[in-house]
């Protein structure tokens, strides 16, 4: 048996990798496995899931009103306010500021909303940025540029897009209201264990080629619904030699995929991001704390409950051609006919989605007139997606009869961009530069694409009237929206090379 | 939240897969701030036309489904947004369940925490029901949480899978805040041993 001194010996490097006691720090684990045993409370049993500890809750001002309203039913504290911070971002409009400098919210019921969000956040403690704050934007994009996103934590925000953390090697996902106010209440939440599945994304991506295209063409090949109980790892030669911006455009839409949440192992690339960020350990805590990220990534021998793979040296452009992101296909491509898909149901889908979009099987859709494109959502609206478009865009113009919109994802992006010029690009070719939000993406705030328009966005969602009712929706990646605001029509980024 | 024990209903068919929160509630029906009032966008797109007016074709607006109380959908239901207004819209329009071949992990939490039960059948049942459905838009069905089962019509019975702590809470009307408030000793102990590493979040 283990000697004292054998056992101290154990403890202390325990310890040093800040692992917890389960008995299972020996076993090869992957690194979900490491930040979900960091959190246990109480560990799961047979009877009652587990309690797992949060260490990040972000608020907006749609999913949390009715949390604040249930806490004031129960007579409730948010228990950990300095651990939780709110942004507005859905709602509000991204109209330019007046002369006044004020962003005017012109829908009572929005406004309503965001005054709600205000008052819950002074009676309650919790740090805001509101509309108009330098700070402010959308949930997903503040987090990171803030350095409060960091590896091996856990972070939930009632919005799925709240995957995107994952890109830092944290476990972030989205909740429901009823868990909002979980977190308020007690800074915890009621888990069962997730499934683990490895993406792996060998090779390396062609000119032209990006994140987006990446995490559209997983979508594409396995489906909306491959990820449903897991947790997404993405892996591989493509993912570790992307930016982290891009990372997290792939963690992004890991829940298109059917995952609650998505990670990519932290290195160098998310360590250096992080470095100097407002939240981000200083001095003998930053080394502490790299110290501590360096023990995250998955261990050799470690097992995951399924593994899918891509080849990245293969792929092109992706677009969407249907009403869920599973539908898309190199942007090169014919949309596929009835008699190319197996499963009845998928046919059916496949019929009801072309009814909606008016296209027609085995039709490309290089070409295909488009009227809208909005460059911009927590998908791609960083300043690396701004650069990448702005550099494309750099003395052409749009098309006539296209309306582009571009909007920052957030007040530090815009200021950013603003510094770099970018803004100016954009106008000189006749985009819309706008504040920052979530705009067109989700069609709850003014910004909408009309009624059977057909819109090249860079956001995540093409379901049925997702940026407006009745609103086409074809998703792809900035590059390929720059395209095809030039033409006027869904065009291949490659021939800008 | 008021126990569930047995459901008892008519089924009403949505042989659809897919179906996303934005199609259960559009977002432009999220800028209430309280639970009310969300019946009136269920489905909103596929049953009311572009003028507001009834869509006659959509099932939900058919005569013979009116009171139905057990939604039957394809695979995937529910997958998109974190929206928990999609239950809340089910439920304020009258459902107190879905069964699908598979549920987005996200509803799923939600609607559960909501008392709207999510039933999981294999495929063979599902399109069985949907058949039922066509042949009869009265089928009523009986869900049995305490067996977990559904009934058919045929007296056929079938099992689905639910976790027993969420079994549990539906069963006594509890629901989860009340167990988690309870773990205050050991929430505390676990912040005491786990010091933040961003101490606040609150801008200096």
């Amino acid at each position: 048996m283990v000697d004292t001194g054998g056992r101290v010996n154990i403890e202390h490097r325990r310890k040093l990798a800040n692992l917890e006691s389960t008995g299972t720090a020996m076993t090869p684990r992957t690194l979900f496995d490491k930040v979900w045993d960091a959190h246990i409370v109480r560990p799961q049993t047979a009877e009652t899931p587990a309690v797992i500890y949060i260490d990040l809750h972000l608020i907006h001002e749609v999913t949390s009103p009715q949390a604040f309203t249930e806490l004031r039913r129960r007579g409730l504290k948010v228990r950990r306010p300095d651990r939780t911070l709110a942004t507005m971002d859905h709602s509000t409009p991204t109209t330019p500021r007046g002369a006044d400098g004020i962003i005017p919210v012109v829908d009572p019921q929005a406004a309503a909303q965001l005054r709600q969000l205000e008052q819950n956040c002074a009676e309650f403690g919790i740090p805001l940025f509101a509309l108009g704050s330098e700070y402010q934007g959308i949930v997903h994009v503040i987090g990171p540029e803030q350095g409060l996103t960091q590896p091996g934590m856990t972070i939930v925000c009632g919005d799925s897009h709240t995957s995107t953390h994952g890109a830092f090697g944290a476990l972030a996902f989205g909740i429901g209201t009823s868990e909002v106010a979980h977190v308020l209440a007690t800074q915890c939440l009621l888990q069962t264990r997730p499934k683990t599945m490895e993406v792996r994304v060998d090779g390396r991506l062609a000119p032209g080629v990006t994140a987006k295209d990446i995490i559209l063409a997983i979508i594409a090949r396995y489906g909306v619904g491959a990820g449903t109980g897991h947790v997404f790892e993405y892996t591989g030669e493509a993912i570790r030699a992307l930016s982290m911006e891009e990372r997290m455009t792939i963690c992004n839409m890991s829940i298109e995929g059917g995952a609650r949440a998505g990670m990519i192992a932290p290195d160098d690339t998310t360590f250096e991001y992080i470095a100097g960020r407002p939240f981000a350990p200083k001095g003998k805590a930053w080394d502490e704390a790299v110290a501590y990220w360096r023990t995250l990534p998955t261990d050799e021998g470690a097992v995951y409950d399924r593994i899918i793979t891509l080849d990245a040296s293969q792929l092109t452009p992706m677009i969407t051609y249907g009403t869920n992101p599973g539908m898309g296909m190199p942007i090169d491509g014919r949309i596929p006919t009835p008699e190319e898909l197996p499963d009845p149901a998928a046919r059916q889908a496949l019929d009801k989605a072309l009814r909606y979009m008016d296209l027609r099987p085995g039709q490309p859709l290089l070409g295909h007139k488009i009227d809208v494109v909005f460059l911009g959502s927590c998908t791609n609206s960083r300043i690396s997606d701004l650069r990448m478009a702005a550099q494309l865009l750099k003395g052409r113009k749009i098309a006539d009869g296209v309306r582009m919109m571009v909007v920052p994802g957030s007040q530090q992006v815009k200021k950013q961009a603003e510094a770099e010029g970018l803004h100016e690009i954009f106008r000189a070719a006749g985009a819309e530069w706008r504040e920052a939000g979530c705009s067109a993406c989700l069609g709850m705030n003014d910004d909408k694409v009309p009624p059977g328009k057909y819109a090249v966005s860079t956001s995540n969602r093409n379901f049925e009237g997702r940026q407006g009712p009745g609103a086409r929706t074809f998703l792809a990646s900035p590059l390929t929206a720059v395209a095809s605001a030039i033409e006027g029509v869904v065009a291949d980024p490659r021939r800008y090379l | 939240m008021q126990p569930i024990s047995v459901i008892t209903g008519r089924i009403v068919a949505l042989p659809v897969q897919d179906i996303d929160t934005d199609q259960i509630i559009p977002a432009r029906y999220l800028k209430v701030t309280d639970k009310s009032g969300l019946a009136e966008g269920l489905f909103y797109a596929w049953r009311f036309d572009a003028d507001g007016k009834p869509n006659p074709n959509f099932v939900l607006n058919r005569p013979e489904t009116q009171g139905a109380t057990i939604l039957v959908a394809g695979r995937n239901f529910g997958c998109g947004s974190s929206r928990e207004h999609a239950p809340w819209a089910l439920l304020g329009y009258g459902f107190k369940a879905v069964i699908s071949p598979s549920f987005a992990d996200i509803f799923r939490n939600n609607a559960l925490k909501n008392g709207l039960l999510t039933v999981q059948v294999d495929d063979e049942t599902y399109q069985q029901l949907v058949s039922l459905f066509d042949e009869d838009p009265t089928t009523t069905v009986t869900i049995d949480l305490t067996a977990q089962t559904v009934t058919l019509p045929d007296g056929r019975s079938v099992h689905f899978p639910i976790d027993p702590f969420t079994k549990h809470c539906l069963l006594h009307g509890v629901d989860q805040m009340g167990f988690l408030l309870n773990e205050e000793a050991a929430i505390s102990a676990y912040e005491a041993s786990h010091p933040a590493r961003v101490v606040t979040t609150a801008r200096s």
